[in-house]
């Protein structure tokens, strides 16, 4: 994927110095670019993401799925999409306006955010930031006003729940997501996404890490709000939760919200746990990013198994499961971690 | 299926294909192709009344699965679905919520009669608490009888909305006689 980098130098140079823009509006220029192929590249994931969804929803269920638009019904999404474009934007006369406008953006946005230091290969990141991690894990839980905001702006007393057990979700499961990527950054010394992928040249994190892989794919399930921890849209007793008074464009950007948060989080699951763009049996010629897609959607897979599989849980066993099993022992493997790290060391010296 | 042989097509459709297709995806208008994704995207909301819910759900399941279609979105939520199916026996104490949920819906919004209670009462036509028929106070689209339609019958009808929704100039003169009755009659 170097070619990648060769073609933006080329194209700076050639803004530079072939039409001689000043150097800081040229580097906007760029980066204003390459904002827009990383959402239209995340957008382009989602497209053949709902796709598999609901392949694989039928394939977990023995029926056939979508099969008539396209080659094994590709183009449902497309034209679902069009069609929520061409429906009646809804406004319900007793909600808070400009709450209810901004929060199906506000959700939009801060799961697009994320993918601002997510690296796709070696160089392939919008900014190289060196708290990457940090940032993914705090801009994670900002996710969480949206959804209340679209609860409290709905005026809705279903909206309003739904929106509440979203923020009671996310925030309990965002600690021992944090915590489970703290035995990895110990590992690999850094809280820079590149650096913990250089780190795993040799042996993928997930092996000597196992405990901490589990603990965030549970907890990387309950953060984007999927089955079977979608209780803030629990059909049976919220409706659908807090885009209940929704319709049209603003539902589907809450959707493009929740599978844009899926692909990240199964990006930094296969940064941090799957070696990201490390070839695996020494296949190298095979380019890294390829790698990295790779890797994505295996997670991705796993994700959608879980969902299709499992029937949904209820919110108090939820809670428990949260507070009384994951964080004790996402602790513990931090304990782990640091003293085998300290024995590590004294016996290798 | 009455409704669709008296109705003329001006310039509708000609052995089940759309105008879309001779004419050209870009010369068309944006409502045509707007018409033709609606009519290829039904999402039902999730509703029944009575025995012939029964028969919708199993629509949904692996034998007949009703995701070939892209209609297996079913939701929960009136606002984001184009699709009733009044699917069952209409009593008269459930009509002002029916009309409710259909006014609830955000446009375009479709409605199909599923087996005869929706169509005409059915075997309740005498009943002193039993709503004879949809179309008494809701514009029903489409109706599918039986009782119960079997699945296949159901599909059917969604086949033949599609026609409706794709071309609606063809039957904007039906249209106008189904809204008469439109939050009448309770
Ligand atoms: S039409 Fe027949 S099957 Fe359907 S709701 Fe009426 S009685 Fe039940």
């Amino acid at each position: 994927m170097d070619i990648f980098l060769v073609w933006v130098d080329i194209f700076r140079n050639w803004l530079t110095g072939g039409i001689g823009i000043p150097t800081l509006a040229a580097e906007i220029f760029i980066k204003i670019i390459l904002v827009l192929i990383v959402i239209i590249f995340v957008l382009c994931n989602l497209i053949v993401l709902v796709w598999l969804e609901r392949k694989f929803s039928a394939f977990y269920a023995m029926r056939l799925g979508p099969n008539r638009l396209g080659p094994a019904g590709f183009f449902q999404l497309p034209v679902d999409i069009v069609k929520c474009w061409g429906k009646e934007d809804t406004i319900p006369e007793a909600v808070d306006l400009p709450v209810f406008k901004i929060a199906s953006i506000c959700s939009f946005i801060t799961a697009i955010m994320a993918w601002a230091v997510i690296p796709l290969g070696k160089g392939l990141v919008l900014e190289d930031l060196n708290i990457g991690i940090f940032y993914f894990i705090a801009i994670g839980s900002t996710g969480t006003i949206a959804f209340i905001m679209a609860g409290f702006g709905s005026n809705n007393k279903y909206s309003l729940l739904g929106g509440m057990r979203t923020a009671a979700q996310m925030i309990s499961y965002e600690i021992p997501m944090a915590f489970s990527l703290l035995g990895v950054i110990m590992l690999a010394g850094s809280l820079n996404l590149s650096d913990i992928n250089e780190a795993q040249k040799n042996v993928w994190f997930v092996f000597p890490q196992i405990i901490a892989f589990l603990c965030y794919f549970i907890s990387s399930i309950a953060e984007p709000n999927r089955g079977p921890l979608d209780l803030s849209e629990g059909e049976q007793e919220l409706v659908a939760g807090y885009f209940l008074e929704y319709s049209g464009i603003r539902y589907a950007l809450f959707m493009v919200a929740e599978y844009t948060h899926l692909v990240a989080v199964s990006a930094i699951a296969a940064i941090m746990f799957l070696g990201g763009w490390n070839p695996l049996f020494g296949l190298t010629f095979i380019p890294g990013f390829v790698w990295m897609m790779l890797k994505i959607y295996f997670m991705i897979f796993l994700f959608m198994w879980v969902r299709w599989t499992f029937p949904r849980v209820r919110i108090e066993s939820l809670m428990h499961f949260g507070w009384k099993v994951l964080i004790p022992v996402s602790l513990l493997n931090i304990l782990l971690t640091g003293v085998g790290y300290y024995v590590f060391q004294a016996i290798t010296g | 299926m009455d409704c669709l042989k008296e109705s003329k097509p001006i310039s509708g459709p000609k052995d089940g294909k759309d105008i879309v297709v001779p004419q050209g995806i870009i010369m068309s208008t944006v409502e045509t192709v707007l018409n033709w994704c609606r009519s290829r995207s039904f999402w039902p909301l999730t509703f029944g009344l009575a025995c012939c819910a029964i028969e919708m759900m199993a629509a949904g399941d692996a034998r007949y699965d009703i995701a070939r279609f892209g209609s297996e979105v079913f939701r929960p939520s009136p606002r984001q679905c184009d699709l009733m199916i009044v699917a069952g026996t209409v009593t008269k104490k459930m009509q002002p919520l029916v009309l409710r949920l259909y006014e609830q819906m955000a446009e375009p919004k479709y409605v199909m009669a599923m087996g005869s209670c929706a169509i005409s009462g059915g075997p309740f036509k005498d009943s002193y608490s039993v709503v004879q028929g949809a179309d008494t106070f809701l514009p029903v689209d489409i109706y599918v009888p039986g009782c119960p339609p079997r699945p296949e019958a159901l599909f059917y009808g969604l086949l033949q909305l599609r026609k409706k929704v794709a071309n609606p100039k063809a039957f904007a003169e039906q249209y106008k006689e189904k809204l008469e009755n439109y939050g009448k009659n309770y």
